[in-house]
């Protein structure tokens, strides 16, 4: 599979000042070293609980947050990762190594490179009520970023915009008005349709439907694996709901207090979950069927504090199966099979 | 099963600028003892305001029009007419027997009083006469206390105070005691009141499970995670055990592990204080884990009513069928329901799920249909199945 983006070690920290001199005082450490990646056309499920780093995640990979260290690729060729991860080691070339980061590492790209990059990713946000701009109409909601990205003269714009608005299931009707006048399910209809508008590669989703009920959910998860097949899209879909990531994702990661504890198909994560964290959020989610009933696993305690995670496995404290060796070191991701990934010193079978 | 709660031809209308919108058409519910009811249906269909109506709790522009809500207090007793009687009395009602659950905990508490005070607050209100009798029980143990030397000092003073609590005690709603309390010199000799209610208010945090309850009792609600706010509410709403209780989504706001725990806590509370639930969610998965019998609603009405086995083995309304479709589910597509929810303000006409029904008739288009009982216990509203089975109107 062809990989569209990869990210290794990537940390995002937010700095906690403190005093009149505005020290700092220690970090939230929102995201904090994650290994992704994700695979040209595929639709990447990213769960976890508010608060675990998913949406600084999403953020930083389409750099709108600068990551405190590691790297992003976005469509790099394998060999140029490769060549650089030898430079890296041997540390023979460091001019060298500087140039090939700066053109290829996302995480260190100057705003003038983003700009370019960044008409090949988009982002769909939250709460379709605060991310439109109440003032401005629809067609020009749309066709913004063709005018920032300079895509097309401007009588084309409006060709385009209507072609897009189609697509999401708009008509030419609704061009001159203004966000009020549009149900929840249409208002995020036209964010999707803003970020189509550059003709993406990526598009980082953050919860998109969890403003909206189910039947309107229904109609935006059938356009997105409509679009995705017709324009050949690859998804990061951020959702705290498992039962949307199980219906529409290929691949779902969970995530834990900024790390990733699991990855696997919706199959493997919900018929037999590697991790213990993940087969509690498994277990935790209502079926919507009386006659069956799940197991229950109750987790002790809170979610721990991202400024000041445990040592060690990061769900140790909360965990049945905790050794010493948890409460030690820190495990890997590593590979459990064909498609999974776990971080857990025992994982369950 | 005795009914605890008849609702009978609710309308409520909201005047606003835009015109009349009829946001409850004719309801007609019954509530049996000791289940838990869940209400189901998508945003703006009035499950919220159904709760509201119960407790009268609706607030202008909003009016209650036409209709009978009958709760059954106590066995045996008349029951009474929620509508028809009077501010004082509803008042009495409202948090002690039938009390409400919110949404969205961070905001039902209130940011600048102390979890224990918010929740003693609802005891001194309600729970007088016990909190009086608890008061003398404690001067009386302290007057029968070891001759010390603080104690010979202090019983005059507590001997002053246990008469005053005996005169409260006769009429523990009397005026009075609230303007003596109002004294900066008496108020310390009702102080006691108090003490009373934070202790039977830590006891009350101890049943929802939250740890450390003396502790959390002293702090603010922006110091504890939703988890806890909730159960704090929780506690609020339970505190003078209800037989009725209305949770509106309590879990919506909540993660999954969270909505576990709490669910698991409610569904133990319940069955535990023998009371009756409303449970108000969108979560069909939810309701499918805690409810006994659902009722569906769309645009103000309900449309079929049915216990939860049957409800989701076998769904008979057109809308059910579709809404229950639209949950998402391994490995198949969700479908969509077409069209969109009607505009309150300009609703159809006849059923008013007929624009957007695939089994629509003609018939559809001009009568209301009736809730009618296709088979036991289950009732539908469509004009689909009237002539099926003739059960007794609902």
């Amino acid at each position: 599979m062809e990989v569209l983006v990869e990210t290794r070690n990537l940390e995002t920290h937010f700095p906690i000042l403190k005093g009149v001199l505005r020290r700092p005082a220690g970090a939230v450490r929102a995201v904090d070293g994650i290994n992704l990646t994700i695979g040209k056309g595929q639709w990447m499920g990213l769960v976890g609980e508010s608060g675990c780093g998913k949406t600084t995640l999403g953020k930083t990979l389409l750099r709108l947050l600068s990551p405190t260290s590691g790297h992003i690729y976005f469509d790099v060729p394998n060999e140029t990762k490769d060549e650089m991860d030898l430079l890296e080691e041997s540390a023979a070339n460091p001019t060298k190594l500087q140039a090939l980061r700066r053109r290829y590492d996302l995480a260190t790209y100057p705003s003038k490179q983003l700009k370019a990059i960044r008409r090949r990713m988009q982002l769909v946000h939250q709460d379709p009520y605060t991310s439109l701009n109440p003032r401005m109409r629809i067609k020009d909601i749309v066709a913004e970023p063709l005018a920032i990205h300079k895509l097309m003269p401007r009588k084309q714009i409006r060709d385009r915009v209507t072609e897009i608005l189609q697509m999401v299931g708009l008509t030419d009707q609704h061009l001159r008005r203004y966000p009020h006048e549009f149900s929840g399910g249409q208002r995020q209809r036209i964010a999707i349709a803003r970020a189509l508008a550059t003709n993406p590669d990526f598009i980082v989703f953050d919860e998109p439907t969890s403003a909206l009920d189910v039947s309107v959910q229904a109609q935006i998860l059938n356009l997105l694996g409509q679009l995705k097949r017709n324009q050949e899209l690859t998804y990061l879909y951020i959702t705290h709901n498992l039962t949307v990531a199980e219906s529409v994702c290929d691949s779902i990661a969970v995530m834990y207090v900024g790390k990733i504890v699991e990855i696997g198909t919706p199959i493997e994560l919900f018929h037999s979950p590697k991790h213990p964290y993940s087969q509690a959020l498994v277990l935790s989610t209502p079926i919507p069927d009386p006659k069956r009933k799940r197991g229950r696993v109750v987790l002790p305690g809170e979610v721990p504090s991202p400024t000041n995670p445990p040592p060690g496995c990061r769900f140790h404290p909360r965990c049945s199966r905790t050794t010493e060796e948890c409460e030690r070191l820190e495990p890997e991701l590593r590979q459990s099979g064909n498609t999974s990934w776990v971080a857990c010193w025992h994982p369950l079978s | 099963m005795n009914e605890l709660l008849i609702i009978r031809n609710l309308t409520v209308k909201f005047y606003t600028y835009d015109g009349v919108v009829q946001a409850l058409d004719n309801l007609d519910l019954d509530i049996k003892q000791e289940e838990t009811f869940g209400l189901v249906g998508e945003t703006g269909c009035g499950k919220t305001l159904t709760a509201l109506s119960i407790l009268r709790l609706i607030s202008p522009p909003g009016r209650i029009e036409s209709g009978s809500i009958c709760f059954n207090i106590d066995d045996g007793d008349e029951p009474i007419d929620l509508l028809a009687i009077g501010e004082e009395e509803i008042r009495a009602i409202r948090g002690s027997k039938i009390s409400m659950i919110f949404q969205e905990p961070s905001s039902a508490l209130n940011p600048v009083y102390t979890i224990g005070d918010q929740v003693s607050e609802v005891i001194l209100l309600h729970r007088r006469q016990e909190l009086v009798n608890k008061a003398i029980e404690t001067i009386t143990a302290l007057l029968a206390g070891r001759n010390s030397l603080v104690n010979i000092l202090a019983n005059p003073m507590r001997l002053a105070e246990r008469s005053l609590y005996q005169k409260i005690a006769q009429n523990p709603h009397s005026l009075w005691p609230r303007i003596v309390g109002r004294i900066p010199i008496m108020r310390r000799l009702l102080q006691r009141l108090k003490d009373e209610a934070k202790k039977m208010a830590i006891s009350m945090l101890k049943e929802v499970e939250i740890p450390d309850s003396e502790r959390v009792a002293q702090q603010y609600p922006h110091q504890l995670s939703g988890g806890m706010e909730q159960r704090a509410v929780i506690a609020m709403a339970l505190a003078c055990s209800p037989s009725f209780l209305i949770a509106d989504e309590p879990t919506t706001s909540l993660d999954v592990t969270i909505q576990d725990q709490i669910l698991e806590l409610l569904r133990r509370l319940k069955s535990e204080r023998e009371s009756s639930v409303l449970y108000i969610t969108h979560d069909l998965g939810v309701a499918a884990q805690i409810c006994d019998r659902i009722g569906v609603m769309y645009a103000g009405s309900l449309c079929e009513i049915a216990r939860v086995d049957d409800l989701y083995a076998n769904p008979l309304h057109p809308y059910t069928k579709a809404l229950l479709a639209a949950v998402p589910k391994p490995g198949e597509e969700p479908h969509a329901i077409g069209g969109t929810v009607p505009d309150p303000l300009n609703l159809p006409s006849g059923c008013r799920f007929h624009p957007r029904c695939s089994r629509a008739i003609g018939m559809c288009r001009e009568h209301v249909p009736p809730m009618h009982e296709l088979a036991s216990g289950h009732f539908i509203a469509c004009h689909n199945y009237q002539g099926e089975t003739g059960g007794s109107s609902c």
